[in-house]
């Protein structure tokens, strides 16, 4: 590896930092309001934005659309539903903010190209309430070049790996990082920055530990950027609790949502016992969170590990049971019913093809006609994605109009509390259930947000020399190191002066899972456990100067993990303070085993301070702004 | 399923400075070995399976095989992706042949307009968004009895 790297400078007005859902809509609104007042919008993405983020696969719904033209539903009604699922710990005025929108943002992506289902009426095939079908094979696809169009090729860098926020004096002044590509090293300067670098997959040991090991339910490229960018700066977070760990088909963890929604699938244990039948007295426990209907997604995660810890697994999806109860709606009239089949096939299988391939390989592997056998569901590792059901993020303004007057305004819309740092998509927190298109949304928000931001701030920020050369020395220091030790042993892959990335990782993985309540310990922790994570997790942060790389993707995988690991502490602070069980099926403290709805109806937020290094953690009040109780 | 590249049908993108399936892996993957000039999955245990890279090649020179660890082998799942739709084939491991065929986007490839034929307008000051109100159909929802 070459010692000597270019340093390229880019100097802009917004830098949009990501180039998935969020960073998309955030590029499409922002460019407009940019080019009527003569601003400049520059995008940066680790990878190629037509495929990159959770989106490049596909997608076979769009999670959130209100239907609010049609009347179906109101925008309190989304609230409602959003804080329930989240028992009861979600911003009122974020959520607002985005479904309020979010149907203009389908609409576009119709017009830009994307098949959405519609029925012999002219109207949205929906999936369940919130969710329409779609031929999603191309969403990102077309999403991307709708970005781009508005952008224009030569505002677009791609493959280059931010690592880090630079700021003056408290307010943002841009990022810095490298290109996976060649040897460059970037430095763009910007008077506001976007934060939409995804969520955080690789916490927590995964169940496969081999190849397998890939094919994690949210993308392996979800490396915990978001969340470092945002904490490095500065920024308040919150909800660093909130993980979600989503049921999915074993092994492969393709999606359950259509054969629950649209086939009206039940699960059952070994014993054929349909868990959610045989555990209903535990929803009594959660007062109204429990009463809710749909029931949490996390009390649902619940009565399966009920089942499964009691050595009732496995739990199985009753495919053909579910099959053979629509073929009774078709008896005596055996043509309409194989008519309704074939289109049921074609629907299950592209709910797999378009989002989760793997799961039809595996089907197709264990030869499973779903109509002929039921197929194993279980929970995944833990994931954080503040888009998804999870809930953890940068603390973010609320808009002027829906939250001026309270402690959640503080000027502009999605901005972090650091001044012209703006969040969104799984970057932003207490907002889930924003899935692909509430995050474009929430990035278009921000992106106007952020326009006005830097017309009522049109200054360059500072940039200091000194600190972004040794920000440079910093990030190709793995490589230093590496050829520094290298000869000392006669096999490079072991050697007492450095680690490798991918051993790095695993040992975060380990402390994560064993005392942080991964899978191997059934979710579980408490406080004496979490202080041995942390002990550990001290020792880990220490090595992580010995972290070495030998290509340019190797030193990718290096500034992964360092931002990996912050996602960790953060968590573990975050759950530790919490001294209850909110979210059982996502976690559970055994020590603290009760919700506390007295003394723990609250957001818990935490700040890394810049200067002194330390973290504070603390609460923050949940406003119900709407009536929504 | 991690993906891999057939050694008889890759053309190494014909020394093209970079390759269809380089271009495209979210997560950085596919190397060109250049002197061979042929493409390889850096590191299967990294690998999503999101066939992005199989569904780009011009050669059709790749596929996947079942991740080792929990794929029982002998089956495959394979693209063939077009302008406007996008062709399966599944074969089971006892021999089972299934064919979808699903469409992908309804305009053509490098036509998505920003607006997507809106109205644009608005304040930097206002709640719209610069397709709003035409694209939502109604007036943007704010606080009652604001
Ligand atoms: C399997 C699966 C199923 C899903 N199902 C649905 C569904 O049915 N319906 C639905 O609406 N939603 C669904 N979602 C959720 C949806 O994909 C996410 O909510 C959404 O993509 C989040 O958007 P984002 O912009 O925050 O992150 P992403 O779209 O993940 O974008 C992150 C971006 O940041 C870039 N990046 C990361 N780190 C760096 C760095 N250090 N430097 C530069 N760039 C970086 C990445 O390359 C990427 O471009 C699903 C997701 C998955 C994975
Ligand atoms: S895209 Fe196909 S032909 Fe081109 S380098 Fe990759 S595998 Fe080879
Ligand atoms: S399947 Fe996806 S993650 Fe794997 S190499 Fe191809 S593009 Fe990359």
């Amino acid at each position: 590896m070459p010692m000597n790297f270019e340093t390229v400078e880019v100097t802009t007005d917004l830098l949009i930092v990501g180039g998935g859902m969020a960073a998309c809509g955030a590029a499409v609104e922002a460019s407009y309001w940019a080019k009527k007042h003569g601003i400049k919008v520059t995008l940066v993405d680790k990878a190629a934005m037509t495929r990159s983020g959770a989106v490049g696969m596909g997608l076979s719904a769009i999670n959130e659309y209100i239907g609010l033209t049609e009347g179906d539903n109101t925008v309190e009604d989304y609230v409602k539903y959003v804080k329930y699922d989240l028992m009861g710990v979600a911003r009122d005025d974020l959520v607002a903010s985005i479904a309020r929108h979010v149907d203009s943002s389908v609409h576009l992506f119709e017009k830009w190209g994307l098949p959405i289902w519609r029925g012999e009426d002219g109207k949205y095939v929906h999936e369940g309430r919130w969710q329409l079908m779609i031929n999603g094979e191309s969403y990102k696809v077309i999403v991307a070049e709708a970005a781009k169009n508005a952008l224009g090729a030569e505002n677009v860098y791609e493959r280059i790996f931010i690592t880090e926020p630079l700021l003056d004096n408290g307010r943002v002044a841009g990022a810095v990082g490298f290109s996976v590509r060649e040897n460059k090293y970037y430095v763009f300067k910007a008077k506001a920055v976007l934060a939409a670098m995804g969520g955080t997959v690789g916490v927590f040991k995964p169940r496969s530990t081999g190849e397998g090991m890939g094919r994690s339910w949210y993308p392996p490229f979800s490396t915990g950027s978001s969340t470092y960018f945002t904490i490095k700066a500065g920024a308040e977070m919150t909800s660093q609790e909130v993980r979600f760990v989503p049921i999915r088909f074993k092994d492969a963890y393709g999606p359950v949502g259509a054969w629950f929604l649209l086939f009206k699938s039940r699960a059952t244990n070994a014993f054929g016992e349909n868990y959610m039948e045989t555990h209903n007295d535990v929803l009594e426990k959660y007062g109204k969170y429990g009463l809710a209907k749909p029931t949490p997604a996390n009390l649902r995660n619940y009565q399966t590990m009920l089942d499964l810890n009691a050595g009732k697994g496995p739990v199985y999806m009753r495919t053909e049971e579910a099959i053979a109860n629509l073929a009774k709606q078709y008896e005596g009239d055996e043509k309409a019913f194989k008519k309704k089949m074939k289109t049921l096939e074609a629907e299950a299988w592209e709910d797999f093809l378009d989002m989760t391939i793997s799961q039809a390989l595996l089907w197709a592997a264990t030869n499973v006609q779903p109509e002929e056998k039921p197929s194993e569901i279980g929970p995944t590792e833990p994931y954080f994605i503040g888009s998804h059901s999870g809930a953890s993020g940068a603390w973010v303004s609320g808009p002027e109009d829906l939250s001026a007057g309270t402690d959640y305004f503080w000027g502009y819309a999605n901005m972090t509390t650091v001044p012209g740092l703006f969040a969104a998509g799984d970057a932003s927190g207490a907002s889930p259930h924003k899935f692909s298109s509430g995050s474009l949304t929430e990035g278009r928000i921000a992106g106007k947000s952020a326009v006005k931001f830097i017309l009522e701030h049109n200054t360059q920020p500072n940039v200091d020399d000194k600190l972004v050369a040794g920000l440079k020395e910093e990030i190709y220091k793995p490589f230093a190191l590496f050829e520094e030790n290298k000869g000392l042993t006669t096999d490079e892959n072991v050697n007492p002066n450095y680690i490798f990335p991918k051993m790095f990782m695993f040992r975060l993985q380990k402390i994560m899972d064993e005392y942080v309540g991964g899978v191997s310990a059934s979710f579980s922790f408490n406080q004496t456990s979490l202080d041995k994570a942390m002990e550990l997790i001290g020792y880990l942060k220490e090595d992580s100067s010995k972290l070495v790389a030998r290509d340019l993707n190797e030193l990718m995988r290096v500034w992964e993990n360092k931002h990996r690991i912050w996602q960790a502490e953060s968590h573990v602070r975050a759950v530790a303070f919490r001294e209850e069980t909110r979210w059982p099926g996502y976690y559970f403290r055994t020590d603290f085993p009760e919700m506390d709805e007295e003394n723990w109806h609250c957001f818990v937020n935490m700040k890394w301070d810049r200067e002194t290094g330390e973290w504070s953690v603390f609460k923050r009040p949940i406003i119900d702004m709407f009536g929504v109780e | 399923m991690p993906s891999f590249v057939y050694a008889d049908k890759c053309d190494g993108c014909k020394g093209q400075d970079k390759t269809a399936c380089m271009y495209v892996c979210p997560n950085d993957l596919m190397t060109l070995d250049k002197e061979r000039m042929k493409a390889y999955n850096r590191d299967p245990w990294a690998c999503w399976e999101c066939l992005c890279c199989v569904k780009a090649c011009p050669q059709q020179a790749m596929d996947m095989r079942g991740y080792a660890d929990f794929v029982p082998m002998g089956a495959s799942c394979t693209p063939l992706r077009g302008s406007d739709s996008i062709m399966w084939t599944l074969k089971f491991r006892n021999g089972t042949l299934k064919r979808f065929k699903f469409p992908i986007r309804t305009t053509e490839e490098g036509t998505a307009v920003p607006d997507g034929g809106y109205a644009q307008g608005g304040d930097i000051n206002g709640v719209e968004l610069f397709t709003e109100p035409d694209s939502l159909g109604s007036p943007v929802w704010s606080k009652k009895g604001v």
